[in-house]
């Protein structure tokens, strides 16, 4: 499967190549750096994760690039991150909208830095020889513990530490992927000593997990800040004091080969306009409106200029 | 890859607690067979009367071969989005995968018990009827006992199909077997999605030889021809 995906673009690759030094006057198709310019120059692959804001973004993204005459393919809702960076690491995608302490975390097994900017520096020198991020935006779609409003104002919950004396009555539940990874199930042990009683995987802060927190299967979901969910059912979000979800600024990560000053150009100006509140704005449009992403994200880019 | 699939089987405490292989298993067959009761208790009526009248047979035929083209995984998620905001408790997540299992499993038993009453040799019913019979005698003691091989292969085929498919039950964050698909494959652990589809496939198997065994010892000699030629 994979080498099939290579050899295909590899054929592609090799036909741009031909075509470019057919149309050239007097290029020599041997020339050295003839090939690197083709690759870079070659399409570029947008993957996405398996939910709705990340595809969004990555729809603006692709319509960015497109707009700027650069050849996109689309890969969107692969899965976790467990999935799609082995996906960019072996050249099926290209290209991924990131967040950067989640990110942080995934390559840098160490990784201490909590505030904006330093998870951003910390990132940058953990991301793999392959691979790097450009400019980081405003907008910040952090994990959160959230509970219903009925919870909160029974056990008087304003943070996640005022789930200590209880958690191990309560159910928590998120994505399947949260009980062994280190901002999941191990990251609430070790920061705030929390025993859950159980925890039932959902889906990433999708309709499973609202739908379980509506109707309590679960006590205590993980639903990001940007979902629209929250406001619409009233929701509590639960506060961080001691900052276990660490800063959450969306950031193309893509393969270093592929970046050239007009895709860096283009990718640098969207993280420029963006922040949590159009973020937000324009994911409820998609989730709870029904719209179609690449719509939304062509609306957010004609609005801008972008596109 | 072999290896590491043996030692994620091997380990004890994979085996154990809220999130182990025999708890998983148990709730694989809860699912499977509440399932496939629901779909014999609606599946096996409609078709011996369909069978023994011959009424409605044009449309449950192509109804059942219809239903058999339904994507599992769609009308879970269809189920889902429309019956979850009207339920409340754990019944939200459950009847919609109940709801699929039993979508899967009612074409089989019908095809299988409306198909083995028609087949009953018109002979064998001729006679009961000249023995003084009512309609339903004939069905109890006649068609039903002629019929019970295809039923019961029908409910075999069924059975081995929700059991395979009751793996959709973990997308809703229920539990089953296929919980070691979904979490393996959401955490890259694929040691435990590879052991997750193996153990489906040996319950699958076990179950269908048990099955095999039942209907052995219940279909009458007659029928299967175990006791050489034995005329009816």
């Amino acid at each position: 499967m994979m080498n099939r995906t290579r050899i295909a673009l590899a054929l592609v690759a090799s036909a741009a190549m031909l075509a470019v030094a057919s149309c050239g006057s007097g290029s020599d198709p041997l020339a050295s750096g003839g090939s690197t310019k083709a690759a870079s120059a070659g399409t570029i692959v947008v993957g996405s994760a398996n939910f709705p804001e990340n595809a969004l973004l990555a729809e603006i993204y692709a319509g960015a690039l497109s707009a700027k005459g650069i050849t996109v393919e689309k890969k969107l809702n692969i899965g976790s991150r467990e999935t799609y960076i082995p996906a960019l690491k072996d050249g099926s995608i290209d290209l991924i909208p990131e967040y950067t302490g989640a990110l942080d975390q995934y390559f840098n097994k160490d990784a201490k830095a909590t505030g904006a900017d330093d998870v951003y520096a910390e990132l940058k020198a953990a991301v793999p020889a392959t691979l790097t991020i450009l400019d980081k935006s405003a907008a910040e779609d952090k994990n959160a513990l959230v509970v219903t409003k009925e919870t909160a104002d029974k056990y008087n919950l304003k943070t996640i530490a005022d789930l200590q004396p209880i958690a191990k009555d309560l159910t928590l539940g998120g994505p399947p992927e949260m009980k062994t990874r280190l901002t999941g199930v191990p990251g609430l042990k070790r920061v705030y000593n929390l025993d859950f009683k159980t925890f039932r995987p959902l889906d990433a802060s999708g309709p499973l997990s609202v739908q379980a927190l509506k109707n309590g299967q679960v006590d205590v979901a993980n639903i990001f800040t940007t979902d629209p969910s929250i406001a619409e059912n009233g929701f509590v979000v639960l506060g961080d004091p001691k900052g276990l979800f660490v800063a959450q600024n969306v950031v193309p990560l893509i393969t270093k080969s592929k970046v050239n000053d007009t895709i860096a150009a283009a990718l640098n100006a969207i993280s420029a306009k963006l922040d949590t509140a159009t973020l937000g704005a324009l994911v409820k449009e998609v989730v709870v409106d029904k719209l179609d992403p690449a719509v939304v994200a062509k609306e957010f880019l004609t609005k801008n200029g972008l596109g | 890859m072999i290896n590491r699939i043996i030692a994620w089987l091997a380990d004890v405490a994979h085996w154990q607690g809220d999130d182990g292989i025999l708890r998983r298993l148990v709730e694989h067959m809860e699912y499977a067979t509440t399932a496939l009761v629901i779909a014999a208790l609606i599946a096996i009526p409609l078709g011996l009367y369909i069978g023994h009248t011959g009424k409605g047979r044009f449309l449950v035929v192509n109804a059942v071969g219809a239903a058999r083209a339904i994507p599992s995984l769609g009308l879970l998620y269809l189920a889902f989005f429309w019956l979850a905001p009207r339920l409340s408790g754990e019944v939200a997540f459950l009847a919609p995968a109940g709801l699929v299992l039993v979508v899967l499993a009612i074409p089989p038993i019908l095809s299988g018990a409306y198909a083995g009453v028609e087949g009953v040799e018109p002979a064998a019913r001729d006679a009961a009827v000249g023995m003084g019979m009512r309609g339903t005698e004939v069905m109890r003691h006649v068609e039903l006992p002629c019929a019970l091989p295809l039923i019961l292969s029908g409910i075999r085929s069924a059975m081995l199909q929700v059991i395979a498919t009751a793996t959709i039950a973990a997308v809703l964050g229920l539990g089953g077997l296929g919980r070691f698909l979904i979490d393996g494959l959401a955490s890259q652990d694929f040691p435990q999605t590879a052991s997750g589809a193996i153990l489906v496939a040996v319950l699958a198997l076990a179950v269908d030889m048990a099955f095999a065994l039942v209907q052995r010892s219940v279909v009458s000699p007659g029928l299967t021809g175990r006791y050489g030629k034995v005329s009816l």
